[in-house]
Formats: structure tokens, sequence, C-alpha cells
């Protein structure tokens, strides 16, 4: 419950420390600001939001076409890029600086959960014996460990065809490695294998964005490869590709950040 | 028929968001923001946006969940 600043806290020693507390706007000892003050400023910030916010609602008209940027990509998208997916065609290389931009900020939260959550130095510490997990869990997860992993691989390999691309692909297969993790609670990830994989497919997608300079018209441009027929798995250039690079970065990614998470039951050292 | 079925699904997501907010158990706040995140992502798919949806579904309601609740076992006893 918030206290206001009327009741006496306890004992009747702090009575003669009080009056000149509450007139403080800040109090650096308990880390309170006062709470007037604070209602105040809740109330200007809901009246600024609520500004910005009525015009937005009051002159809202929907849109009936396109804007000229959007009309450009919806018209010449496919045939520029020939991919099938247009969403990916703007994501992959109109935009595909953003990517990598995107790309990097999980790289970076990644390691700073790995630089968190570090295990101790030592390899003498034993892993706590944890409670295996219920048999109903094991069998589902034996069942579908398999087609999560294969589900992702589609949904990054198919990026520039059907919904998804490499974020999405590789979401599914973290989420397949935490399947795994909770269904075997003794399986220890391989973090070279991750580190490795997750670092090799974040330098292809740089030297895949390179070679776009060289070889096409641009960094990330995907013409670096023929463009294939329109609507097959290898069509669209470089896509698939960066896709494929994409999916395993953030799936390996976001299964370090899952593993760090659970491993082992303490605390993180400070 | 499609109206009906979006603000029942954006009740969802305000009821959902403010169980998350206002649930005095750790673990229900969790749940409820992830179940947010899942009302979104089928308001996604009707929207036209199953790219967002798939996205918004596997990370906001799947992994982020799950690594919220093991925050919490991590620092359990500390609010």
């Amino acid at each position: 419950m918030p206290r206001s600043g009327r009741e006496p806290v306890c004992a009747s020693a702090r009575r003669y420390a009080r009056p000149q507390r509450r007139a403080t706007v800040f109090d650096a000892r308990t880390g309170n600001v006062n709470p007037m003050l604070k209602r105040l400023f809740i109330f200007f910030t809901l009246i600024l939001v609520a500004a910005i916010f009525s015009d937005v609602a009051l002159n809202y008209s929907e849109h009936t076409e396109l804007s000229r940027l959007a009309q450009h990509y919806a018209s010449k998208g496919p045939e520029e890029l020939g991919a099938a997916n247009l969403v990916t065609s703007v994501v992959v290389t109109y935009r595909g600086l953003d990517t990598l931009g995107e790309v990097t900020v999980l790289f970076i939260s990644a390691a700073g959960v790995g630089l968190m959550l570090r295990r101790r130095k030592h390899p003498d510490t034993v892993v706590p014996a944890r409670k295996p997990a219920s048999e109903l869990v094991e069998t589902a997860a034996r069942l579908l460990m398999p087609m999560v992993f294969v589900f992702g691989v589609y949904v990054f390999a198919n990026g520039h065809l059907t919904p998804g691309g490499g974020f999405q692909g590789g979401a599914i297969i973290a989420s397949g490695v935490l399947l795994l993790l909770l269904a075997m609670p003794q399986a220890q990830l391989s973090h070279r294998l991750i580190g490795f994989t997750e670092s090799l497919s974040g330098f292809s997608y740089v030297v895949v964005g390179v070679l776009g300079i060289v070889l096409a018209g641009g960094f990330l441009d995907n013409r670096i490869l023929p463009l294939g027929s329109f609507g097959s798995l290898f069509s669209a250039g470089a896509i698939p590709i960066i896709y494929v690079f994409v999916g395993l970065k953030v799936g390996s990614e976001l299964s370090a950040v899952v593993d760090r998470f659970r491993s082992d039951e303490s605390k993180p050292e400070l | 028929m499609i109206e009906i079925l979006m603000i029942l699904l954006c009740a969802g997501i305000l009821i959902s968001g403010i169980l998350a907010v206002r649930l005095e158990s750790m673990v229900g706040a969790v749940v409820s923001a992830g179940l947010a995140s899942l009302f979104a992502a089928v308001t996604y798919v009707i929207l036209a946006a199953p790219d967002v949806a798939m996205t918004e579904a596997s990370i906001g309601s799947g992994l982020s969940t799950v690594i919220f609740l093991y925050a919490i076992r991590k620092t359990r006893g500390e609010d």
C-alpha cells in the first residue's frame, strides 16, 4: 500500500525529523519522490499523451490508396527482386540494413545475458541433479521435436515464398531447443557449437551484403545470384541465403539466451 | 461476424494486459502477459499480417513467457 505523507510512519523518535523530510521533492535516502509531485507529473503526462492521440483519433480517415513508396514496392518489387512474399523483399533487400541492425541488437542482448548470467569458473562444481521430466513431456517432446525443427527450417528457407522468415524460423527453432531442455533437464547445450554457428552466420550475412556492393547495385542487394523463376524455391537471388543465415543466427542466439536463463538453479553470481 | 471477433479479441488483449499489471501472483501476471501476446497474434492474422503474427506468437507468447518464468525462479524470494 502506498504510504501517504500524513500518517506517522512508526516511532515517535522519527517525528522530529519528519517535517523537513516531507517538504523535499526527492528523498535520496529512501528514494521516494514526493507523492503529490508524482501525481501531478503523471497527470500532465496523461494530458500530453491525450493531446497527441486525440489528434490521431479525431482526424482518422482510412487510407484508400497506398503511399508512393508502398506503391513502388507493391508494383515493382516482384519483378525487381523476384520474391513472391513482398514482405520479405522489403525486409531483406529494400530495408536490409534495418534487418542487419535488428540482428545486431539481438546479438548484443544475447551477449549481455551471457555476460550477466555466466557460469562459475570452476569446472568441478557439480551440476545440481534436476528432477527428470515427466513421461508425458518426454514422449511428446520426442515426437514433436523433429517436427518443430523441420518446421523452423521450412519457415526460414521458404521466407521468400510464404509468410515467415529468418526471425520467425529462428524463434521456432529456439522453442524446439526449449522443448528439448524441458524434456531432458540433464542435457547440456554445446556452447561452442552455438557460438560457432552464431558467428559464422553473422559473418556470412555481412559478406553476402558486401558482395552486393561488388556484384550488384548496393549493400545487401539480392541480385548477386540469378533471380530464377518466380515462386520456386531457388529464386529471388540471395534472399533465401540471407534468410538461412538470419534464421541460424537468431535460432542460436535465442537458444543461448534460454539456456543461460535455465542453467543451474543458483542465483547469478555478482 | 469478423467485427464481433475483433472486438472480443481486443477486449481479450485489454483484459489480459490489465490482469498482467494487477495480479498479485507473479506467475499469473507473466502468463496473462503471454496471453495478451497470443490474442494480439490472432488479431494480426485477421488483419492480414501473418509474418508479424508468427513473430508475436513465437517470441511474445512463447519464448519471453518462459524466460520470465525462469527469471522468477532465479530470483524467488526477492520481489
